[in-house]
Formats: C-alpha cells, sequence, structure tokens
C-alpha cells in the first residue's frame, strides 16, 4: 500500500485580494506518493514557484487545503512542515561557507558535529561541488551556487523535498551526469521530491509523475510514459515532447463506410469506420470541427499519403527533422536516417490511425488516443 | 585605476587638492582659532603666525570665563554631556524602534503600509517651528517640558524616520529567500530575524546610527525651545559665549572642536561602514 505524503486540494492563489488579485494557482488538486519524484512541468509564470512556496509555507493558500504526511499543514509556520527546498535564486547565506551553508540546514536536527561533516562531503561530493566547500557564495558561479543550495535542501531528512530548478544552471554533460546521482540518491533513502524543471528530458529521467501545468491550473498529473501516449489535453499534448506534436483542424464527415477528415487546403484523411471507437465516431461526426494531432516520429513518408512539400531539412546528428508544408500550416517529421530531402521537393505523408490524437476544439480536450477513446 | 595616463593622475591629484582645501579649510581655521586670544583673531590682516594659548580650552574645561566683565559660570561640559546622553539615547531608541518597524514595512506588504511609511517619513519634511509652539504647550502641560525624556521624544522626529527608511531600503535588499531557507531549516521567525537579517543589514543599520546621531547632535531649535540651561546640548549652549562683553570667538572655536570632535571620531572608526552601508548592495550575490 502506499502512503500519500503530499495533498493538495483545490487549493489557490491569488497574489492580492482574493477574486480580484492575480490568480497564479487555479483549483489544484494532486496527490504525491511517498518515495516518489514527480516534475512540475510548464512555461515561464504558469504558476510553479508559487505552489512550491504554498506547500512550503512562504506564501498564505488563498483556497484550498494542504496535508503533509496526513497533517494539515497549511496554515502551520514553515518550521512546522518539515519540508526542505532548494530555491531558485540559490539564496545561500553570504557570511558562512559554502559547508557553513550546507551544514546548518542540519543544525536543527540535533546532528552530531562527526555526522554533519560526514553528510556534507557526502552530498557534495555526489554534486561535484567539494573543492568549493570553504569558499564563500560569493565568490563561485551561478552553477556552483545552485548545486550548492540543491545540496542544502538534499541534506534534510524532510517529508518532503521541494526543488525549484535545481539544475538549470549546468552544461547539458554535468547535468545528465548529476540527474542520473540525484535519482539514485533520492531512491536510494526513499525521499519524496517535487522537482520543478524546464528541461522534459530531466523531467522523463527523473521523474515517476509529471504534472503538467498551465496558467495555473494543472493540466494533466499522469507517468511520463500516459502523458506522451495519452495527453489529456491539447495543451499538454504540444507542450510535452520534442519536437512538439503537429496539430491541424479538420473537418469529420461520414461518406459510406469511410470517416473523411479534410484538413485545409483541400487535404482529405481518408479512414475505415474501424479507425475510431464508436462513441468517439458519433463525438466526432456530432462536433465536426475537431483537432487532430501526431507527434513527429509518427509521421511516416510513403506511397498513397498526403502531399507536402519540404520547407527544412535538418540531420541533427543521430536523427532528420523535416519540415514541410502542409494542410495550410506546417508539418514537422523526425527520423533516424539521414533524409536526402530538398527543399521545395514534394514528398507523401501518412498519418496512421494508430498514432492519431483527436482533440475537441472547443474545450481542447482529448477525444481519443489511437484506437482508443480518451 | 591602472588605465588612467600620468597626465590624467596629476589633475586627478589637483581636483581631490582643492576639494579637500575646500571643504577643510573652515575647520582647519576654526581649530587655529581655538589656540588664539580675541585679540590675535580679530587683527586685520589675518595671520597663521601666533602664539598658541590653551586658555580657551582650559576655560572651557574648567567652567569658568574669565572677560572684560569679569569672571563668568559657563556650563560648557555640562552641555557637551547632554549632547552626548540626548544624541544616544535617541539613536538608541530610534534603532529599538525603528528596526523592527523598517523589517515590516520591508517584508509584510499590507493595506495602508506604504501610506504609513511616507506619513513616518514626512515627519522630516515639516518645518520643525511649526511643530514646536503646540508641542511647547502640550509639554508643559504634561509635565515632559525640560526633561530629557521629552527631548529625547521630539528627537525621534529626526531619528526615527532617517533610520526606518534608510533600514528599510536594506531589508528590502536582503533577497527573502535567504530568509525563507534558514526558516525552512526548523528556525522560527524571531531567530531567523536576528541571525540572517539583523547582521546582513548590519552595514546599513550602522549607517543610518551614524547619520541619525550626527544630525541629532547638530539640533538646535528643538533643544533651543524646549531645554532650559541645564539640559541644553553644545548647539545651544555655545550661545552663552555671545556675553555682554563680546563675542568670544576663541572660545567658540575651541567649543566647536570639543563639540564636533566625539562625532569626527565617530565618523573615522566607522568610515568603512559608511562607505559600505551607504554605496548598497553589500548582500548581492
Ligand atoms: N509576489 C507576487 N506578487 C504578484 N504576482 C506574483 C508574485 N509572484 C508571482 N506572481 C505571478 O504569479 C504567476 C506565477 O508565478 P510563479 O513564480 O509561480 O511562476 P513559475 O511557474 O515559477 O515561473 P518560472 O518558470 O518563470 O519560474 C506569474 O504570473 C507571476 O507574475
Ligand atoms: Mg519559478
Amino acid at each position: 500500500m502506499t502512503e500519500t505524503t503530499l495533498r493538495l486540494e483545490n487549493v489557490d492563489k491569488f497574489y492580492g485580494p482574493i477574486g480580484r488579485g492575480v490568480h497564479a494557482v487555479k483549483d489544484v488538486s494532486m496527490r504525491v506518493d511517498r518515495g516518489d519524484i514527480v516534475a512540475l512541468l510548464g512555461s515561464s509564470g504558469c504558476g510553479k514557484t508559487s505552489t512550491l512556496r504554498m506547500i512550503a509555507g512562504f506564501e498564505a493558500v488563498s483556497r484550498g487545503a494542504i496535508y503533509i504526511a496526513g497533517r494539515q499543514v497549511h496554515t502551520l509556520p514553515p518550521v512546522k512542515r518539515n519540508v526542505a527546498m532548494a530555491f531558485e535564486g540559490y539564496s545561500l547565506y553570504p557570511p558562512l561557507t559554502v559547508r557553513e551553508n550546507i551544514a546548518f540546514a542540519l543544525k536543527s536536527s540535533r546532528a552530531r558535529a562527526p555526522e554533519v561533516a560526514a553528510r556534507v562531503d557526502e552530498v557534495a561530493a555526489m554534486l561535484e561541488i567539494t573543492n568549493i566547500l570553504d569558499r564563500y557564495p560569493n565568490s563561485i558561479s551561478g552553477g556552483q551556487q545552485q548545486r550548492a543550495s540543491l545540496a542544502r535542501a538534499l541534506i534534510r531528512d524532510a517529508d518532503l523535498h521541494l526543488l525549484d530548478e535545481p539544475m538549470g544552471q549546468l552544461e547539458p554533460q554535468l547535468r545528465t551526469l548529476l540527474r542520473g546521482r540525484l535519482k539514485h540518491f533520492i531512491k536510494e533513502r526513499g525521499l519524496t521530491a517535487i522537482l520543478v524543471t524546464h528541461d522534459q528530458t530531466e523531467a522523463n529521467a527523473l521523474a515517476d509523475k509529471i504534472a503538467v501545468m498551465e496558467a495555473g491550473e494543472l493540466q494533466q498529473y499522469a507517468s511520463p510514459a500516459e502523458i506522451k501516449e495519452r495527453p489529456a489535453n491539447l495543451f499538454t499534448g504540444t507542450f510535452v515532447g520534442e519536437p512538439p506534436m503537429n496539430v491541424f483542424p479538420a473537418t469529420a464527415s461520414h461518406l459510406g463506410d469511410r470517416i473523411h477528415l479534410d484538413l485545409e487546403g483541400g487535404l482529405d484523411l481518408v479512414y475505415p469506420e474501424s479507425a475510431f471507437a464508436p462513441t468517439v465516431r458519433a463525438a466526432m461526426l456530432a462536433r465536426r470541427q475537431v483537432m487532430i494531432g501526431v507527434r513527429p516520429y509518427a509521421v511516416r513518408r510513403g506511397e498513397g499519403g498526403a502531399t507536402a512539400t519540404v520547407l527544412a531539412n535538418q540531420w541533427l546528428g543521430d536523427q532528420s527533422h523535416i519540415a514541410a508544408r502542409f494542410a495550410g500550416g506546417t508539418i514537422v517529421l523526425v527520423e533516424h536516417d539521414r533524409a536526402a530531402l530538398q527543399e521545395g521537393e514534394r514528398i507523401a505523408v501518412r498519418l496512421a490511425p494508430d498514432d492519431l490524437h483527436i482533440f475537441d476544439p472547443e474545450t481542447g480536450c482529448a477525444m481519443s488516443h489511437g484506437r482508443e477513446a480518451a | 585605476m591602472d588605465t588612467m595616463s600620468p597626465l590624467e593622475r596629476v589633475l586627478r591629484g589637483i581636483a581631490i587638492t582643492l576639494v579637500i582645501l575646500f571643504f577643510m579649510f573652515p575647520i582647519f581655521w576654526i581649530f587655529l582659532m581655538s589656540f588664539q586670544t580675541n585679540e590675535t583673531i580679530l587683527r586685520v590682516p589675518p595671520s597663521i603666525v601666533f602664539e598658541p594659548t590653551i586658555a580657551n580650552y582650559q576655560a572651557l574645561l574648567t567652567g569658568r570665563l574669565e572677560t572684560a566683565a569679569g569672571t563668568l559660570e559657563i556650563r560648557f561640559m555640562r552641555n557637551l554631556f547632554n549632547s552626548l546622553f540626548l544624541s544616544t539615547a535617541s539613536v538608541a531608541l530610534a534603532l529599538v524602534l525603528g528596526i523592527p518597524a523598517a523589517y515590516a514595512f520591508a517584508r509584510l506588504k499590507f493595506r495602508g503600509s506604504e501610506e504609513i511609511a511616507f506619513t513616518l517619513l514626512s515627519f522630516r519634511f515639516a518645518p520643525p517651528l511649526l511643530v514646536l509652539l503646540p508641542l511647547v504647550i502640550y509639554f508643559q502641560q504634561i509635565g515632559l517640558a525640560n526633561t530629557y525624556i521629552g527631548l529625547i521624544w521630539v528627537y525621534q522626529l529626526i531619528c526615527l524616520p532617517l533610520i526606518l527608511w534608510i533600514v528599510r531600503g536594506y531589508f528590502e535588499d536582503i533577497p527573502a529567500d535567504i530568509e525563507h531557507a534558514y526558516r525552512i531549516a526548523g528556525h522560527r521567525w524571531f531567530t531567523t530575524f536576528r541571525k540572517v537579517a539583523l547582521p546582513l543589514a548590519g552595514p546599513g543599520i550602522a549607517a543610518a546610527g551614524l547619520l541619525a546621531f550626527i544630525f541629532a547632535w547638530n539640533n538646535f531649535i528643538f533643544a533651543l525651545v524646549l531645554a532650559s540651561a541645564d539640559k541644553q546640548p553644545v548647539t545651544v549652549g555655545a550661545l552663552a559665549f555671545v556675553t555682554a562683553s563680546g563675542i568670544q570667538f576663541g572660545q567658540i572655536a575651541a567649543a566647536i572642536v570639543l563639540s564636533i570632535a566625539p562625532v569626527f571620531a565617530l565618523a573615522l572608526y566607522a568610515q568603512r561602514y559608511l562607505v559600505e552601508g551607504l554605496s548598497l548592495g553589500a548582500v548581492k550575490g
């Protein structure tokens, strides 16, 4: 049986008066199980930091409730919540050395000096900052400050670790290295962590679950694979995944035993009835206007496809990104071989029914993924 | 610095010398005056060559002023003590009241906080004379006229806004998350204020305290109206040198030297904090 470490219930955050101020977090509910790593993903200003600050206790909750380890905490001061946090702005204490900064997080836990020293050395080695432990925060680089701040959070035995963009300043090589170590560190100790990141690879690699936020609302909260395969709405579909999902408006109609999806520019995609679940088919035909989405790596070239005109073809060393004019817009394909395509060349693209995501254009909600209803 | 050409260096030296001469000359002249008698001071044309005498200082320290009209009691040492006591006590009180207030204004944004902070600052704009008359009447009614407590209270008009506004700026410059990091590691709000916010704002607090001290020390009008002879600071006490038999320039000069000495010493001692403190950015990461 899994234990719930964190529970948010209909949490709202207004900066300023309720109802009139900036509505930074809107009715967010979620549960984080003990031992899980949750990645909080979303565009800048969508309310990620605000959510973490409410959990930590630095911002008042405007509406709703927060529970940590079964205790209602949203009215308690930060000291009593037993959470650790790595701040977006690092926030090291200038008069102390990096070592002292990391160690002071343990002061109140009454750990003995040799144990504190050993633990500082351990996290410092993990994060590759052993050589700067005796320097002062003002004399080290941004990336080093960031890791020192991360170390200060990780060293604690808290119920919950909140990590606000803990590796944003690091170069990809180091980030990849630390990502593996960080995951090992967290899992080995059975810590529970929420990690804000702008890096989807990081979210996929580290997280058991991803929470996608946009404009203060929680869009989807599911495993990385689920989010990839079954995006709950247009936003998650296009936000998660690199390069982003191709989406086109389409008009659905039923001719004989075939479903026609008419795209802009006179393109007509024809599918057998069996390509869609009966309820989805009915809903599509009732609505007529839908949005279809297909991931770049699921677009195939081949005979019998719809025509597209190549706009650009980039070889990235391990994959080709091909952009082509298609249905009044642009479609992007990813291929794993080097494609010999020239600008202006005509290609045929096939959108297989199994790879098609259908969305309701009004609400943005997903209607189907492949042959299954959403 | 290293990019300066020799010519620039010379010009710079000359400019600095001129500025120093311009600002320091009056003080230097007063210093010389304090070792002269009225006769040598007033001779025409003036000259730097004279026979130094310490009679002026003697008169101040003993409290006996020999004039052509006879011996006069002066209470300069008492005045000096009053200045020291009033300024120190006022600044201390202003720090005790002002620092927590500054912290509150910096960290808690509540309705009307800006207005309240501005109102406190606006006390500095009011011409003191305007406030003084009603104040004298009130103070006489409630028995605060001519008391140290009453004076220290009025001195808050000078010290408190200064400290509040300068120190508030310092607290605002400390990223709130530094305090948050400390709090989340298991420390209470007050411990965090004491252990993190206060030390980081230290240079600013020192600078503000020093400025407030100088302003309080230099105050004239409040003390002139609200205090009688035994409570008066040096600024008002110096009036005693304007005697029936003429103005005692030598003693005035000596009194000025003695009365700026403490502030001067304090400023020199705290120079490092002052520069660091008034040039902000002391805690930027
Ligand atoms: N103290 C504040 N007062 C008013 N509005 C605020 C405050 N803090 C944040 N906001 C607003 O709330 C919204 C959410 O901000 P938040 O810092 O949570 O975003 P974020 O998702 O962390 O962004 P980023 O990825 O850039 O860090 C933004 O529109 C922001 O302008
Ligand atoms: Mg943020």
